[in-house]
């Protein structure tokens, strides 16, 4: 048993649903973007759960715009990021829906270890914080922020603690707070 | 003479628009007084992180012109604890207590959520009777949150007694929790595939008698305050959050409903039995205090109409899912046989394995959308275990939310986005 398996109507999806609109979607973006999608798996063939596509990292900005305004994908729910430990290392995640249907489309990009992204502010503003969570964690920087901080850890903490490789025990302890920065108030 | 600090400053009458300029753009709102001597002094304050206003432990920086808020930013990430790296490395079945501790005024729905996502990548369909169970433990933990939303949010703009009805009523309703699980606060009731103890009996007797009590304390908090004049005056036209506005900072729940933007995943993408209930959506249109406070004031009477309807169509049967992975062995098995020993040893030091996949399940918790996003690539941890919290996106939303508004109405307007620091941090 796997998520191949029928989904049962408890937990809220149902291929039955979405199974149509999730074919126009891919066939609307293989039809208009065929250099920018790497891959698509989608639910039924592959272990996904809604259909996945693997963007190119120069123009997922442009699929984005497309996905966000003609198809109607405009409410970011999710924005992560997972280290798979292979080359390349990391994976972008963005989890959209769509407002007036309720459908859901996975993002995923690839990056390379210390490769920049071009963030998403433009496209969604709630953007701002998840990017500042991606950085915080995992290391990945993203272009033309315009105040990529640490959110969750201290300013002084080293490291990226979802990084497969920070060390699961050890502090770093700071006897004084966090200092302020009165730049981020002018 | 300067009288910039009236109400008068953000009226839409022609002679204040002519004045000052239109309330509605930024610039002008912060337009001073000739007269005034003290134009242009800027007075930095800081709010928390630990500081009764505040909710929990987070921090908001305000750089004010007069009483009005200029420019603003939150910092928070004093409760990090590292969750998403724990979910890596616990067992599916050890992470269910940590779930507890992310909106810990309604830890019953982050339950329920994390179970049906981990059973939803195993392909496991828990038996009628639990889930039952589960849908009225998460109306009970919605009912719980939004009293204790109303009640602080009024305590924080003064009107304290009317803070102490919700509260009789949460202490009530956490019996009946304990009742179900020997737990009041961190409740870690569901496992993967079950629940971890049935319901006593009688409990559904016990419930329908808290659901009459409630009814009644909720109409008259209704009559307490939404119609007090001071409370009006605090709440309507402040801290507005429009439409548009919670598209774009991904607001959901009862705070983007306040707004007009109608989802409930409840409705819209029905899990467990929600579509063989009725209840109705609130929406309100403007976005204000007022219209979040409304609609979670109507979202309690709704929630408590779904636990009536649960509570007469509760049949007995089985809580366990017919799946020998997930099922934790009988303890009469485990203390008299030889196998019933090793398969509760096995469970509980190397946990099951969930098959390869990934899936994301989000439910409608009490403040928003509450998504578990698991990767697994097989055995007995996920690969990563990302937690989409509300208050996040919520609290992301402040800055844009309060900016141009006094600083007493930054109060106002955190108490009713209700954002809670154990979903914030994770």
């Amino acid at each position: 048993m796997n998520i191949n398996t029928p989904i049962h109507t408890i937990y809220g999806y149902f291929n039955e649903k979405f199974g149509t609109e999730w074919k126009v979607v891919a066939e609307s973006l293989t039809a208009h973007f065929p250099e920018a999608i790497e891959a698509t798996l989608m639910p039924g063939v592959a272990d996904v759960d809604m259909p996945t596509f693997f963007l190119k990292k120069d123009q997922a900005h442009a699929v984005l715009q497309n996905l966000k305004d003609v198809l109607g994908f405009n409410f970011l729910t999710d924005y992560t990021a997972t280290d798979e430990e292979l080359e390349p290392r990391f994976h972008l995640v963005i989890h959209l829906m769509s407002l007036s249907t309720k459908c859901r489309v996975r993002i995923k990009i690839k990056l390379a270890d210390q490769e920049k992204m071009p963030t998403l502010i433009s496209l969604w503003e709630g953007a701002n914080w998840a990017e500042r969570e991606i950085y915080d964690m995992f290391g990945i920087h993203f272009e033309g922020h315009p105040d990529l901080r640490r959110i969750l850890m201290d300013m002084r903490w080293e490291g990226h603690p979802l990084r497969k490789d920070y060390p699961l025990r050890g502090y770093q302890v700071f006897l004084t707070p966090e200092p302020l920065d009165p730049e981020l108030l002018k | 003479m300067s009288d910039s600090n009236s109400k008068n400053f953000r009226t839409d009458s022609p002679l204040d628009i002519a004045r000052w300029g239109n309330p509605s753009s930024d610039d002008a709102l912060l337009k001073r007084d000739n007269d005034d001597i003290f134009e242009d002094s800027k007075v930095l304050v800081n709010i928390g992180p630990t500081h009764p206003a505040m909710h929990g432990a987070f921090r908001c920086m305000a750089k004010l012109n007069g009483e009005i808020i200029e420019k603003s930013y939150c910092e928070f990430g004093y409760t990090h604890r590292g969750k998403e790296k724990l979910g890596e490395n616990r067992t599916y079945h050890q992470f269910v207590v940590y779930t507890d501790r992310l909106n810990y005024c309604s830890a019953l729905i982050n339950n329920v959520t994390y179970a049906m996502s981990v059973e939803r990548l195993m392909g496991i369909e828990v038996p009628e009777r639990a889930v039952w169970i589960r849908m009225m433990c998460a109306e009970l933990a919605r009912v719980i949150d939004h009293l204790i939303c109303v009640g602080i949010n009024a305590v924080d703009l003064g009107a304290f007694s009317y803070f102490l009805y919700g509260y009789h009523q949460r202490e009530k309703a956490y019996t009946l929790i304990e009742k179900l699980c020997g737990a009041r606060l961190t409740t870690s009731y569901t496992r993967i595939g079950g629940l971890m103890s049935d319901a006593p009996d009688g409990w559904e007797r016990e419930l329908k008698e808290w659901i009459k009590e409630t009814r009644d304390v909720v109409d008259e908090m209704d009559r307490l305050l939404t119609e007090n004049r001071i409370w009006m005056k605090r709440t309507k036209g402040v801290a507005i959050m429009n439409r548009e506005d919670c598209i774009k900072y991904s607001f959901t729940g009862p705070n983007a409903r306040a707004a007009g933007l109608d989802v409930d995943l409840r409705r819209d993408q029905p899990s467990m039995f929600y579509d063989k209930v009725d209840f109705d959506v609130p929406v309100a249109q403007t976005g204000d205090v007022f219209d979040r406070y409304y609609v979670r004031m109507e979202e309690i009477r709704q929630s408590l109409n779904i636990l009536t309807q649960c509570a007469d169509r509760i049949k007995k049967g089985p809580i366990w899912a017919d799946d020998k992975r997930t099922r934790i062995p009988e303890k009469d098995r485990v203390y008299n046989t030889m196998e019933g020993l090793i398969h509760h040893f096995k469970f509980f030091m190397s946990g099951f394995d969930v098959p390869k996949g990934e899936a994301y399940t989000p439910f409608e918790a009490a403040n928003g959308e509450l998504g578990f996003y698991i990767v697994s690539k097989g055995g007995p941890t996920a690969h990563r275990m990302r937690i989409r919290g509300p208050s996040f996106w919520h609290y992301q939303g402040l800055d844009p939310m309060i900016r141009g508004e006094y600083i007493a109405d930054l109060v106002a307007a955190l108490g009713s986005i209700n954002v809670i620091a154990g979903e914030l941090d994770r």
